[in-house]
Formats: structure tokens, sequence, C-alpha cells
């Protein structure tokens, strides 16, 4: 009976992995792959893949969240999909951001200007750089989580999204027409 | 935009969280309860091609028991989704529960 606990356990724990991080999973693939289509194929994938290393991952997690490891996935899959397709990644991610940023009506047109130079800037990143970013402020994850999905130390992760913040804000700053 | 706390809140505003919609929810839940399936229907053909061994013989109940366990628990995330889209309710409640009865009825049955 001790197997039939451990499974309906595990299945449980992956039905909470599931409901918990499916944002998350969607939110990284669309980020990364710059489409609601590519990016439900990524998703669907993504959690296909870690139910089937589920019960592996969960033991040798000790603990910790899993969902760096689950992120690793998707990450690895883009990879892929880039690879296998020659694709680049799109830059069409203006209705995510700018539909649910807030806006009162004065600043508006000024501020969809000012997003859509930020997605830009970005999507121009190297993809080390743009990834911790989106990681970050798109998933909210913490430098530790982010660590564990990009498989490097907290310190390299820390210097990894401060260059890519001053990489972005030198962007900006070329780009602005006051400068 | 000067500085990296104004970048930090531009980033903020522009990589919001998005939102997968039902018709994902719904395939990769119908993927991952087949997914389950197939893994308990393996699980009881192994199962059954041991039967010989009497130190064996309880696994087959155990494997129907484990498959219907994980079948019900995804079955259960999509009635809550469920429930949650139509903005509760004892109707929307009523709903995810007939949903639930009817599903489990049909995995019954097969």
């Amino acid at each position: 009976m001790d197997e039939i606990a451990d499974k309906q356990r595990l299945d449980s724990d992956f039905t909470d992995l599931y409901r918990a991080h499916l944002r998350d999973v969607y939110s990284y693939s669309y980020y990364r792959v710059g489409n609601h289509h590519d990016a439900e194929d990524l998703t669907e994938q993504t959690f296909l893949q870690a139910y089937r290393h589920f019960d592996r991952a969960q033991r040798e997690s000790n603990g910790r969240p899993l969902r760096p490891w689950l992120i690793r996935i998707a990450h690895n899959l883009a990879a892929n999909y880039y690879r296998d397709r020659s694709r680049k990644p799109q830059t069409q991610l203006e209705d995510a951001a700018i539909v649910s940023a807030p806006h009162d009506t004065e600043d508006l047109v000024e501020g969809r200007q000012e997003l859509q130079d930020v997605l830009e800037g970005v999507s121009k990143l190297p993809d080390d750089r743009r990834e911790a970013l989106i990681m970050r402020f798109a998933l909210g994850m913490d430098n530790r989580e982010i660590a564990r999905a990009l498989d490097r130390s907290e310190g390299a992760t820390k210097v990894l999204i401060h260059r890519a913040i001053k990489q972005l804000e030198q962007g900006l700053k070329e780009d602005s027409p006051d400068d | 935009m000067t500085d990296m706390a104004d970048v930090e809140a531009l980033l903020r505003s522009a990589l919001v969280p998005v939102e997968p919609s039902e018709a994902l929810s719904d395939r990769l839940e119908r993927g991952l309860s087949e997914i389950t399936d197939l893994a308990a229907e393996e699980l009881a053909d192994w199962e059954l091609s041991t039967m010989r061994d009497p130190r064996n013989w309880g696994r087959p109940v155990a494997a129907v028991v484990v498959g219907g366990a994980a079948a019900g628990a995804l079955v259960l995330v999509r009635a809550r989704q469920q429930q949650k889209k139509k903005g509760g309710g004892l109707r929307a409640l009523e709903k995810s529960l007939r949903d639930v009865a009817d599903d489990l009825q049909k995995r019954l049955d097969r």
C-alpha cells in the first residue's frame, strides 16, 4: 500500500505545482517566443515533460521549490524551439504588457511608447540577460531561483541582472530623442 | 529616463505576467489526464504479467486505485478552475460537482 500512497501524493503534488505555476510557465514562454500560439505549445510541452520527470525532481530537490526546475525545462525547450526551427524571437509583445499596464488618459500615448521602447530594448539584449530579466520581472523570481533556473551561482546571477539593466538603460538613453 | 531605478520601474510595468487562455488550460489538463491514464494502464499490464508470482497478486488492484486517484486529482483541478471561471455561486458548484461525477463515471465505464 506504500506504493499507492506514494503515487497519490506524487500526483497531488504535481497538481499543486501545475496550479501554482501555469501562469509562470506561460509568461516565460510568451516572453521567450513572442507569440501566444507558440507559447501555448511550449507551455504544454513543459508540463508534459515535467510530469515525466517529476518523481525524480522531487526526490532530488530536498524540499526546495520546484519553480526553477520547471522554468529550466521551459528554457531548454525554448532553446530547442529556436535551434530546430531556425527561428528568432519575435518582438510583438505589446499586447501583453500594454493592455495590462495602468495608465491615466493624459499619459497614455507617452506611456505606451515608453513601455514599447523597454520591450524592444529587452528583445535586443543577449539571451542570458534577457531571460534573467524575464524571470525577475515577469515571474518575480529572486536571485536564488534565477540562479538555479540558469544553472549559475547566485553571485553570477546578481551580476548578470545588474549588467542587463545597465545595458538596457544605456540603450534607452541612446534611443531617447532628448539626449 | 536616466537611472537604474527608473528602468526597473519600467521593466515592472512592461514585463507583466501573462494569463494563459482557458483553451490552453483545458487542453493541458486533458493531456495530463490522458498520460496519467496511460501510466496506470501500463502499470496494470505490467502487473498482470507478473501474476504468476503470488507475491505480486495484490498489485493490479493497486494500479487501478492509483490510476483512479491520479485522474480524479486532475479532474478536480478542472472542476475548480471552471468554478472560478464562472465566478462561484451554488449553480457553478453544482455544475462542477456534476462534471466531476460524469467524468469519473466515464472513467469507471471504460
